[in-house]
């Protein structure tokens, strides 16, 4: 990518605000999974290499798995949010390896809540 | 005769494996002892096709199905239902669509009373792709800032912010970046800016994790910032301990650097900055501005008196700005939304001058004995008490409040009677404590207040630079009356010498470290003096934590003899042979309280030590 003017910058915006928040693209689904040295530290890697195994497997190519920092909740992690498209994010909690293929399976296939580790829905209050 | 009551209980494989049967058995038995069995029948039945709940057991014609039924909820069901009749709660089966549907975030307390202006992108956003960024209003304020603003309109924005250094310091960014950019111009040299991301509080993680979630936050604002300040020149100064935050930061840094957000001519202006990283080798006093200037100039990291400013002389003699990456980070939403909104948030009134409150928000690293323990953004202001109850969640197991402290570990700590004090960076500073960068420790009521002043005297003594005379002995001379205390041989007069040294380094000490090193120990003498009485003129430690002040005795009243304190001990200091009642041998007892948690019937005792020869 060359340098940028102030035109690009806002072109990029649009672009990657509209997948960020699955407006358009080919994904109905998001799985962010939370990690900042506390999730990490939990196991949020092996949470992640399940996920990434587990979709391969499957051969899905409508659900963007991504990373993003620390959630908040640090005595919760490893934590993840799934977003399906339309629908309000849910944070998870406590997470393991079987934990997010379960996650998997009834919330982004089966659009069930997995309840047993859901912390919440919605988004954070920003100022 | 036909029965009142039929139990149906599923004789189905995969109950049966659940001990069904034995389930069937203890009610029959139940039902006989109570003499219900003219009255009530158990039918084990074929599979009752919900296997993932079982042992299923059925009571007709009331229609209650109990799901998870062991032997000992048998005994129960036969008391409470077959002859009270009062179904049993607890083992009722609820289907999952009459579960009570997950909460929304707002209405959980640790996220509704946090308000995310730094943190705004955490969990968002991934801090790895720069397009993320920019997908959420990124690099939108450095363009305002570079066609629509002069440097002066900037520094104005920022003055009127209000904002203040969250390194802890609290002085107020915008006057620090003008006299910077005064000192630059009047000179003629150029000016370096700095980014201070040498966290080393025990316990604190607040800027590791803005760096590691929201990366191109903090370059933006350091942009920003060299724009007003004039400078080409950048430096984050990052701890070894992050290896996350500096590959990211890099990443974060590279990207800009392809975008042409950093380089020469930046969109297309007569702007050229460039940020570099630099590493600190893990020294706590890397911190103190002026040491970690000392250490980036690749000199042994000690702080300098300060009557020379750094913003006039400070790397390499140049003029230089440091703002810690908190900071930072809240400067493009400064830009981007005005200083009024920033000031719409916060305590005291900062239209007159930036000392005269505290606005926006601060982000705090929040843990030891609460509930919740994590990393959370509050309005300046916010009662101390919201911080630990409603955001924390309060004390975990049932025990009580006893302390915070806030501000890393000369910090001070705060008693109950604090916690509706304000936070912000006036509020602790009166009450012996500070803002510090936002590292924010509970204690609970097993928490030794001397042991607690002693664990960090002697962090700092071991991080002490040496240089100057109050500082290096002063810690010296603190950690030795701390030990005294805690080990039972204090004397009368160590509180005295205690508040001595520390008002002597509270004047003198060369640097800030040195200045509030004895806040630990101050704090907890205005406010926990009768914990350090006790343990002088009586040899006890009300919370049970120095050992040299407490013992272990084994309750004979409990004790069955069954060796397994005998085995958890390392030292073979218990006595006793198997089904009599053990005892401690004082003399090999190294009080490592193994054996209580080893003891099934709580039959080991913490005691105060006894005097008795």
């Amino acid at each position: 990518m060359p340098r940028l003017s102030i035109e690009d910058l806002k072109k990029i915006r649009e672009e990657s605000k509209a997948t960020l928040t699955l407006r358009s693209g080919q994904a109905r689904a998001k799985i962010t999974v939370h990690m900042g040295t506390c999730g990490i530290s939990a196991g949020a890697r092996d949470v992640m290499g399940a996920l990434l195994k587990e979709i391969e497997k499957l051969g899905l190519t409508d659900v963007i798995v991504t990373t993003s920092g620390c959630a908040g909740l640090c005595s919760r992690e490893p934590m993840a949010t799934v977003e399906l498209r339309g629908e309000a994010p849910v944070k998870y909690v406590d997470l393991k390896p079987e934990r997010i293929l379960r996650v998997l399976r009834e919330h982004v296939l089966e659009g069930k809540v997995v309840v047993d580790f859901a912390l919440a829905s919605g988004c954070e209050t920003t100022a | 005769m036909p029965y009142r009551t039929n139990v149906l209980v599923c004789a189905g494989t995969g109950c049966v494996s659940g001990n069904s049967f034995g389930v069937a058995q203890t009610l029959e038995n139940e039902i006989r002892k109570l003499g219900l069995d003219q009255e009530v029948q158990v039918i084990r039945t074929g599979c009752q096709g919900f296997c993932a709940e079982g042992p299923i057991v059925i009571v007709q014609p009331d229609g209650i199905f109990y799901c998870g039924v062991q032997q000992k909820d048998a005994v129960y069901i036969a008391q409470e239902h077959l002859l009270k009749g009062r179904p049993v709660r607890k083992l009722l089966y609820s289907p999952p669509a009459e579960k009570k549907p997950i909460p929304a975030l707002k209405d959980i307390p640790f996220f509704a009373k946090q308000r995310l202006v730094v943190l705004r992108n955490r969990g968002a956003i991934d801090p790895e792709r720069i397009d993320d960024y920019i997908a959420v209003d990124g690099y939108a304020a450095l363009v305002k800032a570079l066609t629509e603003m002069t440097p002066e309109q900037i520094l104005g924005e920022i003055k009127k912010s209000g904002l203040r250094g969250r390194g802890g310091g609290g002085f107020p960014t915008g006057i620090k970046w003008e006299t910077c950019r005064k000192a630059a111009v009047s000179r003629a040299v150029d000016p370096v800016v700095v980014c201070n991301a040498d966290e080393g509080d025990p316990g604190a993680f607040m800027d590791r994790s803005i760096i590691e979630s929201d990366p191109h936050s903090v370059v933006e604002g350091m942009i920003i910032g060299a724009r007003a300040i004039g400078a080409k020149e950048g430096f984050v100064y990052i701890r070894h301990e992050y290896p996350i935050a500096r590959e990211r930061l890099k990443k974060a840094l590279d990207q800009a650097r392809e975008y042409g957000l950093l380089g020469e001519n930046i969109f297309g202006t007569m702007m050229n900055f460039d940020i570099e990283i630099v590493q600190g080798a893990g020294a706590f006093v890397c911190g103190e501005s002026t040491a970690l200037m000392a250490s980036l100039e690749g000199k042994v990291g000690e702080p300098r008196a300060k009557y020379i400013h750094t913003v006039e002389y400070g790397y390499k003699n140049r003029p230089t700005n440091l703002n810690n990456v908190e900071t930072w980070a809240n400067v493009p939403l400064i830009i981007n939304r005005g200083a009024e909104w920033f000031t719409s948030m916060g305590s005291g009134d900062v239209s007159e001058n930036p000392w005269g409150g505290s606005s926006g928000t601060k982000v705090f690293s929040l843990v030891g004995k609460v509930k919740n323990t994590g990393l959370i953004e509050v309005p300046m202001g916010i009662p101390l008490r919201e911080i630990v109850f409603d955001i924390g969640g309060g004390i975990p197991e049932g025990r009580s409040f006893k302390a915070v402290q806030t501000g890393g570990p000369s910090g001070g700590c705060l008693p109950e009677s604090a916690l509706d004090m304000p936070v912000d960076f006036d509020s602790l500073t009166e009450a012996g404590s500070m803002m510090g960068s936002g590292g924010m420790i509970v204690m609970d009521d097993q928490t030794c207040m001397v042991d607690v002043a002693r664990y960090f005297i002697a962090f700092l003594t071991e991080e002490s630079c040496g240089k100057c005379v109050p500082c290096r002995e002063g810690l010296r001379s603190s950690l030795d009356a701390l030990n005294r205390i805690t080990q039972g041989t204090g004397k009368p007069d160590d509180i005295g010498l205690l508040r001595e040294i520390g008002e002597v380094m509270q004047d003198c000490c060369l640097c800030a470290l040195g200045t509030s090193a004895a806040n630990p120990v101050l704090s907890t003498i205005q406010y926990f003096k009768d914990e350090y009485e006790a343990h002088i003129n009586k040899g006890v430690c009300p919370a049970g934590v120095c050992t040299a002040l407490i013992e272990y005795q084994i309750d004979p009243e409990k004790c069955d003899g069954c060796h397994a304190c005998v085995h958890g001990c390392s030292t073979n200091a218990i006595i006793g042979n198997v089904k009599q009642v053990h005892f401690i041998d004082k003399e090999k007892c190294i009080k490592c309280g193994a054996c209580v948690e080893a003891c099934k019937r709580n039959g080991i005792l913490k005691v105060p030590r006894s005097h008795a020869a």
